[in-house]
Formats: C-alpha cells, sequence, structure tokens
C-alpha cells in the first residue's frame, strides 16, 4: 500500500499525485514509468514518472483524467493509498552530452519530458524547452522547466498565453537559428509524429516516448507491442523511447483506441456509482 | 469423477471436476495393487511416494496421506489439477494395461482439498533456524516451493515478484475453472506463516539486479523467472485490434478478473468470433476462456493433426464438449483488418502430413491453392513463450543458451555464477508445472547444500 501524500487538481482535468513509493524513488531514472493500481478491482496502467524526492520516498504523478482509473485517481484524498506500484520500468532515456537538445513537451507530456530535461542539462547540454498547450490554464511546470532550460519557448494553441504556435512551428524558428542536435518529443502521438516527421529530414536524433496500452510492463504479455522501423517491439521492455523516425506512429494510434467502447462502458458505471453513493471508494 | 456438464460451464467459471468424496477416494484408492516395484513413481517427475499416500487413503487416514504426499510434492492440490497424469504417472500403472489406471491425480487432489478444507492442518514447525538468507526470484511454482522447502529447512526466505499477485503462471495464466484460485492463496498465505517474506510490485534486474541482493544481503539466489516472453506468428495484420497472445488474454480474464468487467476495471474484447491459434494446454485454456465470455464461435486452428497436440488429453476432452471448433491441419496465413485497424479476419491454408521431423512429429505441409478465410473479430496466439530474458540481460557471468534459457547443473540447479541457482521454465523452456516444482525442490536441497559448507 502506497499512501498518498497530496492529490490536486492542477486543472479540471489534470491531477497531480505525491504519493509513497520508497523504492522507485531510489532507483528511478529520467525517462523509466511505473504500473499502477488503485485497488483490488483496478487495472493496471503506466504512468511516467515526473518527480522524485529520495528522503522523503515519494513520486510525483501527473495524470489526465481520461478513464476510469485516471477518474477514480482524482477523486483520492492525502492518506489514502494506491494498492500498488511496480517500477521503476523501461530503458532511462540515454542521457549522454550531445550539445543542443530540444526538449519539447505537450500537454500532459511535459511532466515525463521534466526529468529529461533537467538530466539533459545536467550532462551538459545546453537545454531549449519548447512546451505546448491548448490554452494558457493548461500549461503546466512552466516554471520548473524555465528553472531548467537554456531557453524555454511556450506555445499555445489560442494564443492566451506565450507564442500563438504549435510547437513544431517553435521547433522550425530554433532549427532556422541554430543547430539542434537532439530532440526529445513527449506529447500526444500526432504532436510527436509531426515533430519527428520534421527532424527526419535534417537526421536529427529524434527520441519519442511511447504511451502503448500495457498491463504487466514486464514483457509478458504484448499488449504494448508497437512497430519500430518494420520489426515488433514492446514498448514496456524495449521502450519506453523508440527512435521518432522509426515508429509506426499510425498504428500506435490505432491500437490505443481499443478499448475505446469498454472504457465507456466502465466510465458511465463509474460515474453513475459516484452519483448515487455507491462508490466502492 | 462427477463433472459439471457442458451446459453447465458455458457461463461461469466454476471448476469443472467436482471432486471425489471420501467414500469414493477410498474406494479407488482400494483398486491401487501396492506393486513392488511401484512403476507409477517413476513415472512422476517429483517422484511422490504414489502407492504410500494411497495406501493411507485406504486406510482412512486421509491426513497420513497428506503427510506422504507433502514429503514430495509442496503444491499437491495444485499438482492434482495440472499434472498431466495420463502421460506421467497414470501412464505407468500396470493396471492401466488392463483396465482403466488408479486415478492417482483425482486422489491427490482429493488428499489436498481435504486437507484444506476439512482438517486445515496448520503448517509444520521449521526443522531448527538458521543465519542465512535466500532471495527467490517469481512467485511462480519453481520460487514456491524452493521458498517452501527452504523455509522448512530455517532459512529466512524473501521472494520478489513482479506482479501485484503471487502464483506466476497458476495466477495470470491457468484459468479459474481448471485452478481455483482460493488454492493458489491458501498455498501462499501457509509460506507466510512460516515466515517466508513476500515483496511483489519488484521485478528485480531492472533497478537492483541479482548482484544488488547478492552483495546486500543475501547467501544464495534462486531465479526461477519462466517462460513469459509471448511468441508472434509473424504474419501480416498480428497488432491489429483484436488479436492478443494468450499471455495477455489470460492475463487480462484470470489475474485482472476482466471476465466481470465492469466489475473489475480491466476491460477485454468480447468478441462474437474468436480464433485461438496453437494446440498446447495455453491454447485450451484460451478457447475455454473465450467461449466463458460469451463468444458463439471459438475456433481452434492448429497445423497438425489431433494426435500432435501438445495438451492433455482431459483438456482437450473438455474444450471438445465444450463446442470448441476444431480447425485442424489448418495455419494462418495473415490477418485482416478494416479501416479502423480492428480484426476482422485471418486468411488460413490446409495444411497435410508429411515426414517425421527432429521432434518426431510428422511435419505439417501446405496444401496448395486451399486458401480460406475465416471471420473474427479477436485472435488469440497460443504458439508458446520464450524465456523471459530480463534477469539474463542483466547479471553478469550467467551463462544462457542460444534460446536464451539459463544455463544449470541439472542435478543442483546451479547457474554459472556463484550463490545463483536456477529452475523451472526459465531452465528448461516452457514446460510443465511439476517439473519446475521438481527443480525448486533440487535448487532448495542445493542451496542449503551451498550455504551450509560454502563449497561451489
Amino acid at each position: 500500500m502506497h499512501t498518498i501524500h497530496s492529490n490536486d487538481l492542477v486543472q479540471p482535468t489534470l491531477g497531480r499525485m505525491v504519493v509513497d513509493a520508497p523504492y522507485v524513488a531510489e532507483y528511478r531514472k529520467a525517462g523509466q514509468f511505473i504500473i499502477l493500481r488503485i485497488d483490488e478491482f483496478g487495472e493496471r496502467i503506466p504512468l511516467t514518472i515526473a518527480d522524485a524526492d529520495k528522503e522523503k520516498g515519494t513520486i510525483t504523478l501527473y495524470y489526465q483524467i481520461v478513464g476510469v482509473t485516471t477518474r477514480k485517481m482524482s477523486l483520492l484524498k492525502k492518506g489514502d493509498h494506491l494498492q500498488d506500484i511496480a517500477g521503476p520500468l523501461g530503458h532511462p532515456t540515454d542521457v549522454k552530452r550531445y550539445g543542443t537538445v530540444a526538449c519539447i513537451g505537450g500537454g500532459i507530456g511535459i511532466a515525463p519530458l521534466y526529468p529529461i530535461s533537467r538530466a539533459m542539462k545536467e550532462a551538459g547540454n545546453r537545454v531549449v524547452n519548447i512546451l505546448g498547450a491548448r490554452s494558457k490554464d493548461l500549461l503546466i511546470l512552466e516554471d520548473e522547466l524555465r528553472a531548467i532550460g537554456d531557453e524555454t519557448i511556450v506555445c499555445t494553441d489560442d494564443g492566451s498565453y506565450g507564442k500563438k504556435d504549435f510547437v513544431t512551428g517553435a521547433l522550425r524558428d530554433l532549427m532556422a537559428k541554430e543547430n539542434v542536435d537532439v530532440v526529445v518529443a513527449i506529447g500526444p502521438v500526432p504532436m510527436m509524429k509531426a515533430v519527428s516527421d520534421m527532424t527526419r529530414e535534417p537526421a536529427i536524433r529524434t527520441f519519442v516516448s511511447l504511451n502503448s496500452i500495457m498491463v504487466d510492463g514486464t514483457g509478458m504479455c504484448g499488449g504494448c507491442r508497437v512497430t519500430i522501423g518494420g520489426g515488433t517491439k514492446f514498448t514496456c521492455v524495449d521502450g519506453p523511447e523508440f527512435n521518432g523516425h522509426e515508429v509506426d506512429f499510425d498504428e500506435l494510434v490505432s491500437r490505443l483506441g481499443t478499448y475505446r467502447g469498454e472504457e465507456r462502458v466502465s466510465d458511465e458505471k463509474h460515474k453513475h456509482a459516484c452519483r448515487i453513493g455507491l462508490d466502492r471508494n | 469423477m462427477p463433472e459439471l456438464t457442458p451446459a453447465e460451464r458455458k457461463n461461469n467459471f466454476n471448476e469443472i471436476p467436482l471432486g471425489y468424496s471420501k467414500e469414493t477416494a477410498m474406494l479407488e484408492a482400494s483398486r491401487c495393487i501396492q506393486c513392488k516395484k511401484p512403476a507409477c513413481v517413476e513415472g512422476c517427475p517429483v517422484n511422490v511416494d504414489i502407492p504410500g499416500f494411497i495406501k493411507e487413503i485406504t486406510d482412512g487416514n486421509i491426513s497420513g496421506a497428506f503427510s506422504v504426499l507433502k514429503r514430495t510434492n509442496t503444491l499437491p492440490a495444485v499438482c492434482g489439477r495440472v499434472c498431466p497424469q495420463e502421460s506421467q504417472c497414470e501412464a505407468q500403472c500396470i493396471l492401466g494395461r488392463k483396465f482403466e489406471p488408479v486415478a492417482i491425480g483425482k486422489l491427490e487432489r482429493f488428499v489436498a482439498d481435504y486437507e484444506r478444507e476439512v482438517e486445515n492442518t496448520a503448517a509444520r514447525e521449521a526443522d531448527g533456524k538458521k543465519d542465512k538468507k535466500v532471495a527467490i526470484i517469481g512467485a511462480g511454482p519453481a520460487g514456491l516451493t524452493a521458498a517452501g522447502d527452504l523455509a522448512q529447512r530455517g532459512y529466512a526466505v524473501t521472494i520478489f515478484e513482479a506482479l501485484h499477485s503471487p502464483g506466476g503462471v497458476l495466477v495470470y495464466g491457468i484459468p479459474q475453472f481448471r485452478l481455483p484460485k482460493e488454492i493458489v492463496h491458501y498455498e501462499i498465505e501457509a509460506l507466510k506463516k512460516r515466515g517466508v517474506e513476500l515483496v511483489l510490485n519488484r521485478v528485480v534486474g531492472m533497478s537492483q539486479t541479482v548482484d544488488d541482493l547478492l552483495d546486500r544481503d543475501y547467501d544464495a539466489v534462486f531465479v526461477g523467472t519462466g517462460a513469459g516472453l509471448p511468441l508472434f506468428l509473424n504474419i501480416a495484420g498480428e497488432n491489429l485490434k483484436g488479436v492478443y497472445s494468450a499471455n495477455e488474454y489470460l492475463t487480462r480474464a484470470n489475474l485482472m478478473k476482466a471476465y466481470k468487467f465492469p466489475e473489475y476495471d480491466t476491460p477485454i474484447i468480447r468478441g462474437k468470433n474468436i480464433a485461438v491459434f496453437g494446440g498446447g494446454n495455453v491454447a485450451m485454456d484460451a478457447a475455454r476462456v473465450a467461449n466463458r465470455l460469451g463468444a458463439e464461435n471459438v475456433y481452434l486452428v492448429y497445423r497438425r493433426s489431433r494426435d500432435e497436440m501438445p495438451a492433455r488429453l482431459e483438456e482437450i476432452h473438455h474444450a471438445d464438449e465444450e463446442g470448441i471448433n476444431f480447425q485442424l491441419l489448418t495455419n494462418p496465413v495473415r490477418f485482416l483488418g478494416d479501416e479502423s485497424g480492428n480484426l476482422k479476419g485471418v486468411e488460413c491454408l490446409r495444411m497435410e502430413l508429411g515426414e517425421p521431423d527432429e521432434s518426431g512429429r510428422r511435419r505439417p505441409v501446405t496444401v496448395k491453392g486451399s486458401e480460406f478465410i475465416i471471420d473474427v473479430d479477436v485472435a488469440i496466439i497460443a504458439i508458446g513463450n520464450a524465456p523471459n530474458p530480463i534477469i539474463q540481460k542483466s547479471t553478469a557471468g550467467l551463462d544462457t543458451t542460444k534460446w536464451g534459457t539459463i544455463v544449470v547443473d541439472s542435478e543442483t540447479m546451479k547457474t554459472s555464477k556463484k550463490g545463483v541457482f536456477a529452475g523451472g521454465d526459465i531452465v528448461s523452456g516452457a514446460a510443465t508445472v511439476i517439473e519446475a516444482m521438481g527443480a525448486g525442490r533440487k535448487a532448495a536441497a542445493a542451496i542449503d547444500e551451498f550455504c551450509t559448507t560454502g563449497a561451489w
């Protein structure tokens, strides 16, 4: 059981949870993830580790409220528990001194980007953060990333803050202005695809972090399989980061929709249970 | 043994064979002629004293029978259900030459169930206490057996398990109707009572490694991480939505209880037409789970004939009874999907049997021009598992075979690395529960020896 230290909605559909997980806090590296299960009835879902405090033995998770598990998570309070946390899982980011690294985060993808950006900076890179959100109030971790980055560019779709642009526009400007050695892009699949398309021609090494559906997270089920460079890989043990130029993003989008129908059933049932007070949490 | 009828099984996950009463068990036991040189014992991978425990049943001493079983078999309630007795002990039974062999497996199950339900025997005290610690990686049949034996010998034992629930294939793979999970939980509780520590959600080799365990606290490590890397067919369309590995399908259904969705949160696609590929026990399990999840048609597609199927006869029989549509001598060529990436069908080819291959089974050869399509919305690939690679990749000095299994001394289960032992599917490749338990038992004895003498 993992005690929750804090759990707040930082936006209407985005939560931030700090929870006890001393082993994960001790060993996690940038780019790794955990699998959690809320309670005995819960599914196992992967979430990237946004931050950790070794002394306190806690980790920080950001979650978008999109399905039954994240909806239930959003209802938990300080002092409540998560039943299971397994991790750290997956390969850490290949952090090295590359030169200039553009760290691109879109929406909730900014959360997993944060430790990578920090690790890239600590490894001696010039780090340019490009953060994208639909609007100003949907932007997270801006101050933290500004504190790390040599430069931090913020874009919003509606122009309510920073540049009115997509992250690809900001990347294009950056690439026109200076040499970029490596790009790290984490966010919605269309964003990662667009970034990868843009860096393919100039052959800029591009890492993307994939958010496939998983069950065990140890390579046992193969539910998270993705096509990379024409071959099948498992996101959990071969990733979660892959060369963006080799990822079949269309297949990923399709597979992410596998349980759309079931998700609606589950979500409806849960909302109904909440309304009539039968919610077992 | 009385069973639920196929109609009674169709929509639930209840166990099928209903078990013996004490009277029936004593009657069946009385058929054993107590051979002087019992061939059945030779047929058992862990050499259970079969005439010995059967004699106790005949005398009505079920606790006595249980003690005899427990001397060589840590999990009799499990083995009585999932062992392939028809090719092991019962295959050797002398009565089987003229009549039905003694129902050794069913008697074993009866004794273990009786003990659990009626007697509820307290765990035995450990034989003394040792100041050495042993780490077990993987809480499957091999690891649980090694842990039980070592705890009995007085060692401080910690089991590290990657999943949130111990049991390995017994909980994620084998369905409830073949092995009720309560039995596994009972055995785990018994281990805990004997002082075995369980660390769940811990994937050794991802952060802490085997070397870390040896450096820190542990005098020896046993690796029982199993064959948990699913093989796929490597044909077109395999990543369409609706194509599962048997591991994923069964894990969702069994471990995550997706058959109770939405009471449980984990979803599973409830297909109307489901094809399972393979001919082993896992394929039978997947097909029968699919049936219980409400599929209208469940096809079992196997490229050889029924005689070559590696599954237990009882499982093939049960699948047949439940209306699984066997498509034998049939091989999938490609999966077909719709514009949204959903599985729609599978194109197959008919096969015929040619010359025997290296396994001695006749090799299936394609029949030219025999392509046909089966309409399916779910496909389950059950053609086997490779060893889980995590420990091998993260442990220096651990010799492996070209198949990725760990090399051990077959008597002591010692690996090439001092202090590290291994057993079960991670050594043998995918095999049976009883063989994994046998390996766990051998390893425990060798670990005891190593910790006592320090000699490698």
